[in-house]
């Protein structure tokens, strides 16, 4: 195909979306109904990941060592943490680092605790981290056998309830997707279906006068995949407005650290320009499908 | 050349509408088709641009067997055969330039180029002044003209009409006529279904007749034949 053939298919594509108007109309408004969905969808799923992200890596097992174990006593333990499989970092907090954790973590009545600086009653420990947050139990099982160790602390239930409710969210959101995108591409197909079948004496002629399949078919590409782009400006608005408006909201609102949005750059980004090309791509697509029964001439 | 040998077609309905028609029409010539209605004049011009298939036999087109052409070949051939509908078949959306120049877009021809011919093939059929007319706004006898333009504007060497003249009175009828007697004298064949007695009995060319499917007379400078 010569160069200014493509430009006319472009020409004749973009001057079919006004020719065809409400059609056109229809197409986008179905285009543009989906993907505020997907991009909500996305939005959530992909937040919803972050976050059970953050709470995955900040599961950390304390192990409380008992006051009897001296300073080899510890060395001993410490080592043997680090031998269990799976073990990604062990760190040792002595118990003045402990209680000024504490100290930090309760603000301002955290100062009642500096009373106990003279005479810490606190253990020693060592924070430990799994490699893979699921395993955490079990080394936390492991770690409880060993000599000197008074308690082993991670908030079991917490953990455990977290995983299962990630593992659930990440499965329907996954889900949610794709059956959006194929209804979207459904929706369109036949939107486009029925452009094209109030044509389907126009193509007939066409064929008639000599052109080929491809020559008729890249017009509707064009105007296929301009239908996915215009539909993708009224959702990629919203992202960009909207989501600087959750990111506030959620800012002000929580105060737990692990309920963290997505920082808006370049995130609102990425995800506009996914959108743009999701509508493209089932622009295409929907009218790839529907245009292939009517060049049977 | 066009050359048909033992063409049998029988439509998906049953209706029979050619029943072993052999035939040969060298370059250059001017044939007319006669016959009543329903004889298979239609399906015998459908025939030569594959917008139908023969149930047997086979065609020839410049060498060409239409009965081996593969699907995707089908174009090339329609690009070597202008053919004037008797509906027209214009695009409705576009303008009177923009049917004719889609034409000769379909073989990539050159902006310049597309420009000149459709113009100089407007001169010919007298519509230079209707160029941004949409065929809705136009006269049957226009349209005619246009289907006319649309099919010689690339110079194809075989123009195939079906009834052209079907829906004119007999003073166009005559125009379109003498266009075509002068695409026949630059050397294109020009084959021609037609009802018009009169048109047939005083412009005198070969006549072949098909009558129930078969050719019933095949005469150089021959009579229309039938009453109107």
């Amino acid at each position: 195909m010569k160069f200014r053939t493509f430009l006319r298919h472009v020409r004749v594509g973009c001057s079919n979306i006004i020719r065809n108007g409400w059609m056109t109309v229809a197409s986008v408004g179905a285009v543009t109904t989906t993907l505020i969905l997907v991009a909500v969808f996305l939005a959530l799923i992909l937040n919803l990941n972050e976050m059970a992200k953050n709470i995955e890596d900040d599961v950390e097992i304390q192990t409380l060592i008992d006051h009897t174990a001296n300073e080899k006593d510890v060395q001993n333990l410490g080592n043997q943490i680090e031998e269990i499989n799976g073990v990604d970092t062990v760190f040792f907090s002595s118990n003045d680092d402990e209680l000024n954790k504490l100290i930090e973590g309760m603000g301002e009545e955290g100062e009642a605790w500096k009373l106990l600086e003279q005479d810490n009653p606190l253990n020693h420990a060592f924070i430990v981290r799994a490699k893979n947050p699921q395993d955490t139990e079990k080394i936390a099982d492991q770690i409880k056998e060993f000599d000197h160790v008074e308690k082993v602390v991670f908030g079991q239930d917490v953990v455990e309830q977290l995983f299962k409710f990630n593992n659930y969210a990440r499965t329907i959101g996954v889900v949610l997707i794709v059956a959006l995108v194929f209804t979207a591409i459904f929706l369109i197909s036949n939107t486009i279906k029925i452009t094209i079948m109030a044509r389907s004496k126009e193509i007939g002629i066409m064929k008639l006068v000599g052109a080929t399949n491809w020559f008729i078919r890249w017009p509707f590409f064009i105007e296929g995949m301009l239908h996915g782009i215009l539909g993708s400006i009224l959702p990629i608005t919203l992202i960009l407005v909207g989501y600087h408006y959750v990111e506030d909201a959620i800012a002000k609102q929580v105060s737990f650290n692990f309920v963290e949005v997505i920082p808006y750059s370049p995130f609102a980004w990425q995800l506009s320009l996914l959108i743009l090309a999701i509508g493209a791509i089932i622009g295409i697509w929907g009218s790839v499908m529907s245009i292939r029964k009517f060049l049977k001439i | 050349m066009i050359l048909m040998k033992d063409v049998y077609k029988t439509y998906a309905n049953g209706v029979t509408a050619l029943n072993g028609v052999n035939v040969k029409i060298e370059q250059g010539e001017f044939v007319y088709i006669v016959g009543p209605s329903g004889a298979g004049k239609s399906t015998f011009v459908k025939l030569m641009f594959r917008e139908e298939k023969p149930s047997s036999g086979q065609i020839f087109i410049n060498d060409i067997n239409l009965s081996e052409l593969k699907e995707k070949k089908i174009p090339y051939l329609r690009r070597n055969i202008g053919v004037v509908f008797q509906d027209f078949k214009l695009l409705p959306k576009l303008s009177v330039y923009e049917n004719i120049a889609f034409a000769l877009e379909v073989i990539e021809e050159s902006p310049r180029n597309i420009r000149n011919r459709v113009m100089d093939v407007l001169e010919v059929v007298g519509l230079k002044n209707k160029a941004r007319s949409i065929p809705d706004e136009l006269s049957g006898g226009e349209q005619q003209r246009v289907s006319i333009a649309r099919a010689i504007v690339n110079r194809p060497k075989i123009v195939i009409a079906d009834e052209p003249t079907g829906n004119l009175d007999p003073e166009t009828s005559l125009d379109i006529l003498k266009t075509f007697e002068s695409i026949n004298d630059s050397g294109t064949t020009v084959i021609m279904a037609t009802h018009s007695k009169a048109i047939v009995n005083r412009f005198k060319k070969r006549v072949i007749a098909i009558e129930d499917g078969v050719i019933a007379r095949d005469e150089q400078r021959g009579e229309y034949g039938y009453e109107v």
